[in-house]
Parts: structure tokens; sequence; C-alpha cells
């Protein structure tokens, strides 16, 4: 049956009156305060909450609403730089894990930092977080919180071992003790970023580094120490742990670690202080009995040289703008706002995430809730970054494949090999 | 129809008069509406295969970083040297391949013995047992990866203990410590998830088999087995064939089992976990390219072994010949 030509008519004018309506709809915009998207990652809800106080606080200037990345950093890497390599506006602010900051430094996916914001929002920071929110000597992101590696061990299982807690101690001791017991150190050795860590910790801490020379203008130039002996030395650690690691240790990661820990079948774990918040959780759902907690003791991260301090690994997160943001000057603002002292306290005590600024360790509440918070202060002054080059994921995945499992490495040739596969890779003559 | 398109031949053949090519006004209607019908499809078919094929193949001749894209240079067919001389890539295709071999095989024989049973099976049970045998084909692949994983890992898995009584498995049995028992969850992962799938092709292949010449056998006085093997059988090599090559084809393509269980450790790297690292985690995009058109290439060199392998003339079975 054919429909009367007026119908139709009216129709199309109908549909083409509607298209007009939502493409003006379109281009007038949501009403209101302009909106910063903070791309944060996977936390127990607190980077939502600081978002809807800084709101609060901005009165009506900005609101911030929050997108979460993937839990694993690499992955979070991967989406934030496909999404920046085609010049994403919606990114204002991210939650960048520091490892990856030179690349994207280097990438210019970083609006340059004010320099009264970067006066105002390292004062009072501990260096650690300074050294790992800059790049080429300049401030490119904000430090919001600081994670380090604290030595946990079980006093009830260290007693009668000869070991004394409260000086500083080694690996070969914690590796004699454990093996004295019967029990278990409960390291890292899955092959993931966790492993690149670990190695970065034992060689720094032994005098070395890994990447001695970043080149950041020429990826063939960059210089490695992991021939040199504080390098041989950490591979022999991890060749040494290995027996005492568990059965699972080339598959361990910090999650499978802190189980063994709370568990009681790891009488040490080097690992990052979320432990302590998870125990207490456990004992609040009754799945451990409440006397475990009193059982955990803790210490700065075991030396590799006798003679000389740890450098515990540094994490965390910083704040950093996407250089395609419509507002880089209002999102400056609000992670001015995200990383204030008051924030970083609650972020602390709330989600168990150590804050980048010293005067919280001064926090009542935060040393209540966490007693080993000046340990935690303590370990992020003397920590070291991981390798600061815009290569990273190359230096660390070069690194994983050689040294992996750990148990079968050969301590004199792992460090060369490791270091040859990077040089060819970054030369691009070898995948990886 | 067939008869209709071997005249078509034969008067085509011997006459090639001044009326060769020539159609008439109603097939060049019919042809016109038919690139009319497939055109959209076609145009969209290109668009989403042949432009991202064409394009991993450009770049594959560029060292390109996505986050260094002002560096990017011409290097010709230099990551396809850098690729093959490479041992990574070699001990990949080794992985890939082994994968696609056990997991194929075990998949055929189990695949033909469940359509065997399904057909066999009595008509009050056989929709259960079809809806029984493939649910584990609907479950998602990267989900019965995480199953699987759960299964066999120390800390939440239960294979250890339920198994303990075969040698050499105890409670303290690490599955992703090692190459080959990496390898063995992941073979089992893979065949539990598509023997299904690999069945229900040979189900029809069965089905098409025809009655009268099992009767006939079966007057002959020929066995079980000469009738499986000289009846049944040759008469399903086409189902047999499509069966392969699917199931091959995807198994080449083993990604998610490997990404979940062992990410690449223990030397358990497939070829497409290869690309991808190359790609998306080191955003090398040429190299990653190349990976990719490589990987390609032998899925194509798959095909064409396959069928020239099977003599399975595909148009003949539909009776175009």
């Amino acid at each position: 049956m054919r429909r009367p030509r007026w119908r139709s008519r009216a129709l199309a004018a109908g549909v083409v009156a509607a298209a007009l309506v939502g493409l003006a709809g379109c281009g007038a915009g949501p009403a209101g305060p302009p909106t910063l998207n903070w791309y944060i990652n996977p936390d127990d809800g607190g980077q939502a909450e600081i978002a809807a106080r800084c709101t609060t606080a901005a009165a009506g200037k900005y609101r911030i609403a929050v997108s979460q990345l993937p839990r694993q950093s690499a992955e979070q890497r991967q989406q934030l730089v496909r999404r920046l390599a085609a010049n994403d506006t919606s990114i204002d602010i991210m939650s960048l894990d520091p490892p990856y900051i030179p690349e994207f430094a280097e990438a210019g996916f970083l609006a340059p930092v004010p320099d009264d914001v970067a006066q105002r929002t390292t004062t009072g920071v501990v260096n650690s977080a300074i050294e790992g929110a800059s790049w080429r000597g300049r401030l490119v992101t904000v430090p919001m919180w600081a994670n380090t590696q604290l030595l946990w061990y079980r006093k009830s299982m260290v007693a009668g071992t000869g070991l004394d807690m409260s000086k500083p101690v080694t690996w070969d001791q914690v590796i004699a003790a454990a093996q004295s017991k019967n029990k278990q150190v409960a390291a890292q050795g899955i092959r993931a970023e966790s492993l690149t860590v670990w190695l970065n910790a034992l060689v720094e801490s032994g005098g070395g580094q890994i990447v001695t020379n970043p080149s950041p203008d020429d990826p063939k130039g960059v210089q490695l120490g992991l021939d040199s002996p504080a390098a041989t030395k950490a591979a022999e650690i991890m060749k040494a742990t290995a027996p005492v690691a568990g059965p699972g240790f080339s598959t361990a990661s910090e999650d499978e670690n802190s189980e063994a820990f709370q568990g009681g079948d790891a009488m040490f774990s080097p690992i990052w202080p979320f432990i302590w918040g998870k125990v207490k959780s456990a004992v609040e759902d009754g799945s451990v009995p409440a006397s475990v907690p009193a059982d955990y003791g803790w210490a700065l991260y075991p030396r590799t040289d006798a003679s000389q301090p740890s450098k515990p690994p540094y994490g965390g997160i910083n704040l950093g703008v996407g250089a395609f943001s419509a507002n880089p000057e209002l999102a400056y603002e609000a992670t001015e706002c995200i990383t204030s002292t008051e924030n970083q306290a609650y972020y602390f005590v709330s989600n168990g995430n150590p804050a980048a600024k010293e005067a919280v360790y001064k926090d009542p509440e935060v040393l209540e809730e966490f007693p080993m918070a000046p340990v935690i202060e303590q370990s992020l002054q003397q920590a070291a970054p991981r390798p600061q080059t815009a290569y990273y994921s190359e230096v660390s995945e070069s690194i994983q494949r050689i040294y992996h499992p750990t148990g079968g490495i050969d301590p004199a040739t792992v460090g060369p090999a490791a270091a040859a596969l990077i040089k060819a890779v970054l030369a691009k003559e070898k995948l990886l | 129809m067939s008869t209709t398109t071997v005249r078509t031949e034969e008067t085509a053949a011997p006459a090639p008069g001044p009326k060769k090519g020539r159609m008439s006004d109603r097939s060049k209607a019919e042809q016109k509406l038919g690139w009319m019908l497939a055109g959209p499809a076609f145009v969209v078919m290109l668009l989403v295969t042949a432009y991202p094929i064409l394009q991993a193949v450009y770049y594959s001749l560029f060292d390109y970083r996505l986050t260094d894209p002002a560096k990017r240079s011409f290097v010709g067919l230099n990551n396809y040297l850098v690729i093959l001389t490479d041992e990574i890539w070699w001990t990949s295709f080794g992985v890939t391949a082994f994968i696609t071999i056990v997991t194929v095989a075990v998949e055929l024989v189990l695949g033909f013995a469940l359509a065997l049973v399904m057909v066999k099976a009595l008509k009050a049970i056989r929709p259960i047992l079809r809806a029984a045998i493939l649910i584990p084909y609907a479950v998602i692949t990267v989900v019965s990866a995480f199953a699987w994983q759960y299964a066999f890992s120390l800390d939440s898995g239960f294979v250890n203990s339920w198994f303990d009584w075969i040698p050499g498995v105890t409670a303290e049995t690490d599955w992703f410590g090692g190459t080959f028992s990496s390898l063995f969850v992941i073979c089992l992962a893979e065949i539990w998830k598509t023997t299904p799938f690999i069945s229900l092709l040979l189900l029809a292949g069965l089905a098409q088999v025809p009655e009268v010449l099992q009767e006939a056998a079966k007057v002959d006085g020929a066995s079980w087995w000469q009738r499986m093997s000289k009846v049944t059988i040759p008469n399903m090599k086409a189902a047999i064939m499509v069966a392969l090559l699917f199931r091959t084809l995807d198994a080449f393509r083993v990604f998610d089992s490997v990404f979940v269980m062992t990410a690449g450790a223990n030397s358990t790297e497939t070829l497409s976990f290869l690309a991808y690292r190359q790609t998306i985690s080191r955003v090398e995009i040429g190299l990653g390219s190349a990976v990719s058109v490589m990987l390609f290439i032998s899925v194509v060199l798959i095909c064409v072994l396959f069928i020239k392998g099977f003599k399975v003339d595909l148009s003949a079975q539909r009776g175009e010949k």
C-alpha cells in the first residue's frame, strides 16, 4: 500500500528536525563546570572518594570524574599509550606507575608542570618520590603516593634463629634463617614486572645500577651495568632464594606471597605494605586468628652487601596531566587538591597506600593504623627507583626472559646475557 | 541445477563464435542484482579484512614505534629478516605447531567418538546429550583458561589433591613451573573447549553418509571396522577436512590460554602471543606487524596444504561438477 506523499514528507521533515535538535544538543555540550577525567588504577575506592572531595572543594570551578584502568600496571600503560598516541583529549589526569613516566615524557604525552605547581607539590615530599616523578632533571608528574617494600617477618618463627631483626640484616642471613627452620622466603619469582623490581633492588643495594646511562636520544647508546660485581651478587641471591621460596616460586606473585606469609608457610617476605591491611581484613572476616597480625614484624629491606645500606624498591603512583587535555591548568589545580596532605593521609589510612609527603607519617591516626609507618618513611627516603629509561618495558621484559626461572640461572653469565639481549632489542636486531 | 551448468559449459566450449561471452538481458539483470545484493557486504568485507591486512603489510616495512612516530623510517624487509633469524620466532613456531598437532589429533579422535555416540544415542536422550557435549564450547575461551588455571594452580587448585595417586603428582607439583607440564595443561584446556566443535562438524558429516551404503556393506558381511574404514570415513572426507582445517587454523592462533596460564613463561609462547607482545606491549608497530603478517602467511599455507593434501573439491561435493 502506498503511503500518501504528504505523510512521507512530514516523516522526513520530522527525522531531519530530530537530527538537527540532536546535533544542536551535541554542540552545546553539557551545562555546568568543566569535567576533568581522571584515569585511575584500581584501588579500594580511595581515589574516587578523593575525586569527590576535590569536586566539592572546587566549589563549581571543575568536576572530577574517575575512569578505571586495568589492574596490572603494564596493562594500564598499554591503554594510556594507545589513547594518548591517538591524541585522546579525554585524558585530563592519569595515575601513572613511576617506571613508565620517562616513556610518557619522551613521547610528549605529558603537559609541562608549571613551576609554581612543581614547587608546591614537592615541598616536604620523600626523595624517592621526587626522583620517580622526574625525567631529564625536571618534574614531569606530581607525586601522589609512594610505595616501598619492607622485609616482613613472623616474629615467632625468627625467634631462636639468632637473627636480630632490630639491626640491618642481609639476604644471606635471611635465607640461612629460613633454611634453619625449614620455612620459606616469599619472594616474587614469577616472570612478571615484579621480578625486575626485585633484581633492581638487589643490584642497587649492592651499589650497582641496571641502567648506567639511559641515553634518551639514542636507544642504541643505552649503557647497562648487568656485568658488575653488584649484579653478579644479585643473581647469586636470586638463585640461593629459589630452594627456600616454596614449590610455586617460579609462578609466585605478590598475591601468592602475601597468602604464604599470612598462612605461616613463609618466615620472611620482602613485599609492599598492602599485606598489613590484608591481614587485618582477614582477622575482621574471621578467616585468620586475631593473634596473627601481632606476629607480623617489619624491618628495612635486606642488604645485599653487609657494609652498605639497602636501597629498597620504590613504587606508588604519580599524577600526570594529559598533553591533549582541554583544561591543563585546571587539571594541575586539581592535582594539588588530590595530593594535599589531608588527602594523602586519608588515602594511607583508608586504602593502605603510603603517602609521598613526610608530614603524613607524623599523623596520629596514620601511626595508630600503621605502626610501621616510620619504617616505611625511612625506607622511602633510601629507596631507589627502577631503571629510569624511556625503554623500561624493553629492559624489564628482557630481564624477565633471561632471569626466569631464577632457580636455573648461572649468576656468572645471566647478567651479560640479559645486557646483550637488551642492547640487541633496543637496536631492533632481536625480538623480545 | 547441475545439468544446467554442464550444458552451459558444453555449449560454450566448442562454439567460440561471435556469441561467446554474450549475455542475455535477463542474465545481465540477474548479474546486476547479484552485485547490488552482494556489493555492500563485499565492500564491508574489504574494509574490515583487506584494509587492516594491507595496512599491516605496509607498516611491516617500517621501523615504527608508537611512542616515537617522528623517528619512523623505511627499512624494507629488514623486520622479516630479524624475525626469521631470531630463535624466539622459531621457538614460538615450534610451541604453536606442538599445541596445534597435539590438540587437533586428540580432538579428532575424541570428536569422532562423541559424534558416533550422538548418532547412535536414543532419540529421547539425543537433545540432552548434544546440549551436554556442546556446553564447553559455549564457555568463553578466556573464562575456560582461567578455570583450568585455577584448577591446576598450587594455591587454589584441586588437581594435585585429587590426582596424587598418579605417579609424579604430589601436593607440591607446580604445573606452570615447567615447559611441558604447562603445555600439557594448555593443551588439555584447548581440547576440553573445542572438541565439541569438531564433533558437531563430524556429526554433520556422519549424517550425510547414505544409509543404503551401510546396509549394502552389512549385507555383504562387512565388520564394524570395515564399514567404518571403507564406507563411513571415505564418505565423510569433506566433513573431516573442513573440521580439521577449521580447528587447525583455530589452534594455530592459540592465545587466550597461554596469556592467562603462563604469559609465555617457560618457553610456552605462541606466535599470536609473540605478535601481541611486539605490537601491544612493546608498541613496536613495524616489528609487530611483520610478525602478524608472518602468522597470516602461515595460516594461508596451512589452508593450501590442507586443500591440496586432502584432494577434496568442495564444489564437487556441492554437486556443481
